[in-house]
């Protein structure tokens, strides 16, 4: 049993099509791949020569899940390229639509694609069968946070009322009240599932990771911030290029990211939370000491935790922004055209993501470039497997693969955006 | 009088994937008032959502299964589950089999639920309908207005 091939030609619940391969001989992993073979999609040379206006329609196609961190980061950069700054309330009113979206995004994985694997059933439909009030919590969770994303956004999937500068019309001030009901019972669900998940059993798996993520003076992180990380790195969003990299490998269609000179590193849930402990609402930050959780979490099973506690956050941060929403004088900042490069750094539900584009002097896009967060999660993922399995090999294939799987999973890994990813071949063989 | 939803699932800027809206959009004003005709994205909870408010559903999503293009099948799942092979392999890994599943699940499903599949011939991002599925499309939606009429 210490020489395994372990294979996963179509990895299940997560989101587009990749595969996982883990070879181990002599008890030690030789290679932990994940094989991203979603086609590449070409957004990037798609943008070129278009006008900096359709950057955030066009980004927001990458993703059916988070089209509102693509939309985010493309207005943040525009913006910047631009000079603008927007006005507060186009400021609070995106935090409105990231909170919707974080809502949304986290339900979806925490109650039907990741406790699944917490509770050892296949799936959210057979794990419904026996945790049906679970599954409707969740459900309601998620319904309150596509409630959000259309009262701001326009629409639930692919919102279209988001322009560079603002919005093409400020929601009115009693459609987001006549949201407050809702989002009231979101919070006690997300309350609830922080209690829930933290009451899952977790494999003793702790990393060193260096966290990345987004800083700002007083908010959790959604679009605002410097880049910072738990090895120092503290950085403005324009200096991202200076110090990450991406490499291609040929058996991937999707780019790695790394710090220059140091190597992997982590972004999304447990590093936001790991690197901004203390930019959560009070209620986050008590349900999650409840649920077992210190001011950082280096163990990437926990995830699920963290991310009920972030659903918290969303919730309890919207009904806020709600009672305070005055709806503003103008939907959008005024715009000047100029040529320039400009970048934008937001923190997607799975971590940062960040967009560069160089204007020409009319506006339209010389050059475009997209790092999304499960491109810079890749080697992480690839690093727990490495390190992890070697502790596992006592278990059958089956109960390997799936321990596999639920790693991978814990990432939240969006295989469409990073195309640039899921099968699992493992092999054992001397 | 029984609440009677029509689903038509799909992407309409890819090819054949648009087969279900297609039929929502021909079923649009040619049934009665009481029945809601929808055109939807897919998502299998937001699906979920609509389904479980109604006593009878129809669903109509296009098919990659190998068959030859335009080829309707009809599955009573208030009776029987989806078979596996149909079982959308959507992006999300979450689509209308889920939706259905998942609702039979939670006790919501409606009691009289089917699903109609058309064969697509291909899924082209910009490409319109093929000639056979657009004439599958006619006859899903003709058999569908026959169905609303038994269903009082």
């Amino acid at each position: 049993m210490t020489d395994r091939m372990i294979k996963v030609n179509y990895l299940a619940r997560v989101e587009g099509e990749g595969a996982l391969k883990v070879r181990v001989r002599g008890g030690i992993v030789e290679a932990a791949e994940l094989n991203i073979f979603e086609p590449p999609r070409f957004f990037e040379a798609l943008l070129r020569g278009r006008a900096y206006t359709e950057a955030p329609d066009i980004t927001a196609r990458i993703c059916g899940i988070c089209p509102v961190a693509y939309q985010m980061s493309a207005v943040h950069a525009m913006e910047d390229a631009l000079g603008v700054t927007v006005p507060e309330p186009i400021r609070v009113l995106r935090r409105l639509l990231y909170c919707g979206e974080w809502i949304e995004s986290h339900a979806l994985h925490v109650f039907l694609l990741h406790a699944p694997d917490f509770l050892g059933y296949e799936n959210a439909v057979a794990m419904a069968k026996d945790h049906g009030e679970a599954v409707q919590r969740g459900l309601a969770l998620k319904k309150a946070g596509n409630a959000l994303v259309a009262a701001v956004g326009g629409r639930e999937v692919h919102p279209v009322n988001v322009r560079v500068g603002g919005f093409y019309r400020a929601p009115r001030r009693r459609d987001l009240v006549a949201l407050r009901d809702g989002l009231e019972r979101a919070r006690d669900v997300a309350l609830w599932a922080v209690g829930w998940t933290g009451g899952f059993n977790f494999p003793d798996c702790e990393r060193d990771y260096e966290f990345v993520a987004l800083r700002h003076e007083r908010d959790y992180p959604f679009s605002e911030g410097r880049i910072v990380s738990s090895r120092g790195l503290d950085i403005p969003v324009r200096d991202y290029p200076e110090h990450f990299e991406e490499t291609h490998l040929p058996r991937t269609t999707a780019l790695r990211s790394r710090i220059r000179e140091r190597g992997a590193y982590l972004t999304g849930p447990m590093a936001r939370y790991s690197l901004n402990h203390d930019r959560l609402s009070p209620v986050a930050r008590e349900a999650a000491a409840g649920a077992g959780l210190g001011t950082t979490c280096a163990n990437p099973y926990r995830s699920i935790v963290v991310r009920a506690v972030e659903a918290l956050q969303a919730c309890d941060e919207a009904l806020r922004i709600i009672d305070g929403y005055e709806e503003p004088e103008a939907p959008a900042a005024e715009l000047v055209v100029r040529a320039d490069t400009g970048h934008g750094a937001t923190e997607a539900p799975r971590g940062l993501l960040y967009h560069r584009y160089r204007l020409a002097p009319d506006g339209s896009i010389e050059a475009a470039d997209i790092v999304p967060p499960t491109a810079q999660n890749q080697a992480s993922i690839e690093e727990d497997l490495t390190r992890f399995i070697p502790d596992w090999l006592d278990m059958d294939d089956a109960a390997l693969q799936w321990r596999c799987e639920q790693t991978v999973r814990n990432y939240d890994p969006c295989i469409s955006c990073a195309t640039h990813f899921l099968r699992l071949e493992m092999d054992r063989r001397p | 009088m029984t609440s009677r939803v029509v689903i038509g699932v799909g992407n309409p800027d890819r090819g054949d994937d648009d087969a279900g809206r297609a039929v929502a959009a021909r079923l649009r004003g040619s049934v009665h008032d009481g029945v809601a005709v929808m055109e939807h994205a897919g998502e299998a909870t937001s699906l979920l959502e609509l389904m479980e408010r109604a006593d009878a559903c129809w669903l109509v999503d296009a098919a990659s299964s190998g068959a030859p293009a335009g080829t309707i099948r009809r599955f009573d799942v208030a009776a029987a589950p989806l078979p596996h092979t149909l079982l959308a392999l959507s992006s999300h890994g979450f689509g209308v089999g889920e939706a259905v599943e998942l609702a039979r699940a939670l006790g919501s499903l409606p009691r009289r639920c089917v699903v109609f599949a058309i064969e697509g011939a291909g899924f082209e991002a910009g490409a319109p309908l093929s000639q056979a599925v657009a004439q599958a499309v006619e006859a899903v939606a003709a058999r569908i207005v026959r169905e609303l009429q038994e269903v009082p």
